[in-house]
């Protein structure tokens, strides 16, 4: 572990890998320091964000080094089931980069669990991490002005759900009808960090 | 109510934001300078919390459907008789903001706060992500709300106005600082920095020397805040201020100090930054 100074309010904690990522957020999630107002997991980091007015950046670095990351993805957070029309435009530019056909492509997406590593991008819109690998994807050569909200994507070795219409630069195998984002409910994004997903065709 | 009769360049509701919601992509967003939104409403004895209007390069006109206490603060704009002292706003008159002579965001306080529908614990319009209430339009109706303490009887906050010119602010070290080459390390702490006029509530495109990478490798997107100094692969630094994303793919070489973010948020474009570690 790496703590990395980010200004006068944050930490950024470095770490070797997303499930020790996922380990220290579930941790800090769980029991936040005091004067911790915020958490932002990403790829390799968690940034730690604190109000100076109740703690010091010493205190919450303490504090971090202290907590003990839950172990493993299996003690993650609820399962959630996705139904999707594999109809996407890219799903056959995958499937011949993977070496399979659509089929393949479709079989093994839903047959894999997916974990929502982290947010980013747009409110609503997580990085979803597979049991296992295999999904190395490039992002298109030239990204989409519009991608239609619901787009299930794949890129980067992650998967996503566009939780609006936005402009994007991922491979696009399907959608969904259900909002993975939607202030009428609490809470509003379906795919909060450590949720696991699977997909069914439909 | 208060009703818009003209909003300006951009005119947009804001509160102190959403903390706490970044892990679900929702960024902090509210008044991009604080401390001008937090005195406007000390001044008209509203919770910290209560919504006020950001006045992007003056411009608004608003009527008051009954009698209302106002202020506004941050920069001053000719036409208003409430800069930082509060007075009343009669049922029926309007209050019409000109242009700054310099200072970039107004700040209005009503009694009673801006009582719009709040969006995820919030008042504030984001305009990165687009969450909260669209920007003011002519016409829109603002609902007025209660006040939370009884007027403090200041008649004048003796606050400086934002300075036109060269502004200086602090550098802290930022996590990626020797992905930097040590000139452009130490370029970021010494050159003029020109505000450009490709800068909003997301941030400011700063223009100065080229800033070399040591570093060419690409960066897994990690988490930032307001006062974030992103390298891009352009080498003109991007200062992040109360829109900034919740993550970003390029590095951060430095931050400014949370407290100065403020005076960077009155920057117009052609005004000079200094970056003092």
């Amino acid at each position: 572990m790496r703590v990395l100074p980010s200004g006068s309010t944050a930490l950024l904690v470095e770490l070797p890998g997303l499930d020790d990522v996922l380990g220290l957020y579930a941790a800090l999630q769980e029991d936040r320091p005091p004067g911790v107002v915020d958490l932002v997991p990403a790829a390799r980091t968690v940034l730690v964000v604190t109000d100076p007015a109740v703690t010091t950046l010493d205190a919450v670095e303490a504090a971090v080094r202290r907590t003990r990351p839950r172990p493993g993805r299996a003690a993650a957070g609820d399962l959630v089931e996705l139904p999707v029309a594999y109809d996407g435009e890219d799903l056959g530019d995958v499937a011949a980069h993977l070496g399979v056909d659509p089929g393949e492509v479709v079989r093994r997406h839903t047959g894999t669990e997916w974990t929502v590593a982290f947010s980013g991008f747009a409110p609503g819109f997580g990085y979803l991490t597979p049991a296992g690998g295999g999904w190395d994807l490039p992002r298109r050569a030239a990204p989409r002005t519009r991608v239609p909200a619901g787009s299930v994507a794949l890129a980067g070795g992650f998967t996503g759900v566009y939780p609006r219409a936005s402009p994007g630069g991922w491979q696009l195998v399907g959608r969904t009808d259900v909002a993975v984002f939607d202030l009428a409910r609490d809470p509003a994004a379906l795919l909060r960090p450590g949720v696991r997903v699977r997909f069914t065709p439909c | 109510m208060l009703t818009v009769l003209a909003p300006g360049p951009l005119t947009t509701v804001q509160d102190r934001g959403r903390p706490g919601r970044a892990g679900i992509g929702v960024g902090r967003s509210g008044a991009a300078d604080r401390a001008s939104a937090a005195l406007a409403n000390r001044l008209v004895g509203n919770d910290p919390g209560a919504a006020v209007l950001e006045v992007t390069l003056g411009g608004l006109a608003v009527r008051a459907d009954a009698d209302l206490l106002v202020v506004t603060t941050g920069a001053r704009c000719p036409g208003s008789p409430v800069h930082a002292a509060p007075g009343p706003l009669r049922a029926g008159t309007t209050l019409g903001l000109g242009t700054p002579a310099a200072g970039l965001r107004t700040y209005l306080a009503v009694r009673g706060g801006i009582a719009v529908d709040p969006v995820l614990g919030s008042r504030s319009t984001d305009v990165l992500s687009g969450l909260g209430p669209a920007p003011l339009r002519a016409g829109d109706r603002l609902p007025v709300g209660q006040a939370a303490f009884p007027p403090p009887g200041v008649d004048l906050a003796p606050v400086p106005d934002p300075p036109g010119g060269e502004v200086t602010v602090r550098l802290l070290p930022g996590p990626r600082g020797d992905w930097l080459t040590p000139a452009a390390r130490e370029a970021l702490g010494t050159a003029a920095w020109t505000v450009t006029a490709e800068s909003n509530r997301v941030g400011l495109r700063l223009a100065g020397p080229r800033l070399g990478r040591a570093v060419t490798a690409e960066l897994p997107s990690e988490g930032l805040l307001r006062g974030a100094l992103q390298v891009p692969p352009s080498g003109q630094p991007v200062l992040f201020l109360a829109d900034a994303p919740v993550t970003g793919g390029y590095p951060v070489a430095g931050y400014v100090a949370d407290d100065d973010v403020d005076r960077c948020a009155q920057l117009r474009p052609g005004q000079t930054l200094r970056l003092r570690r």
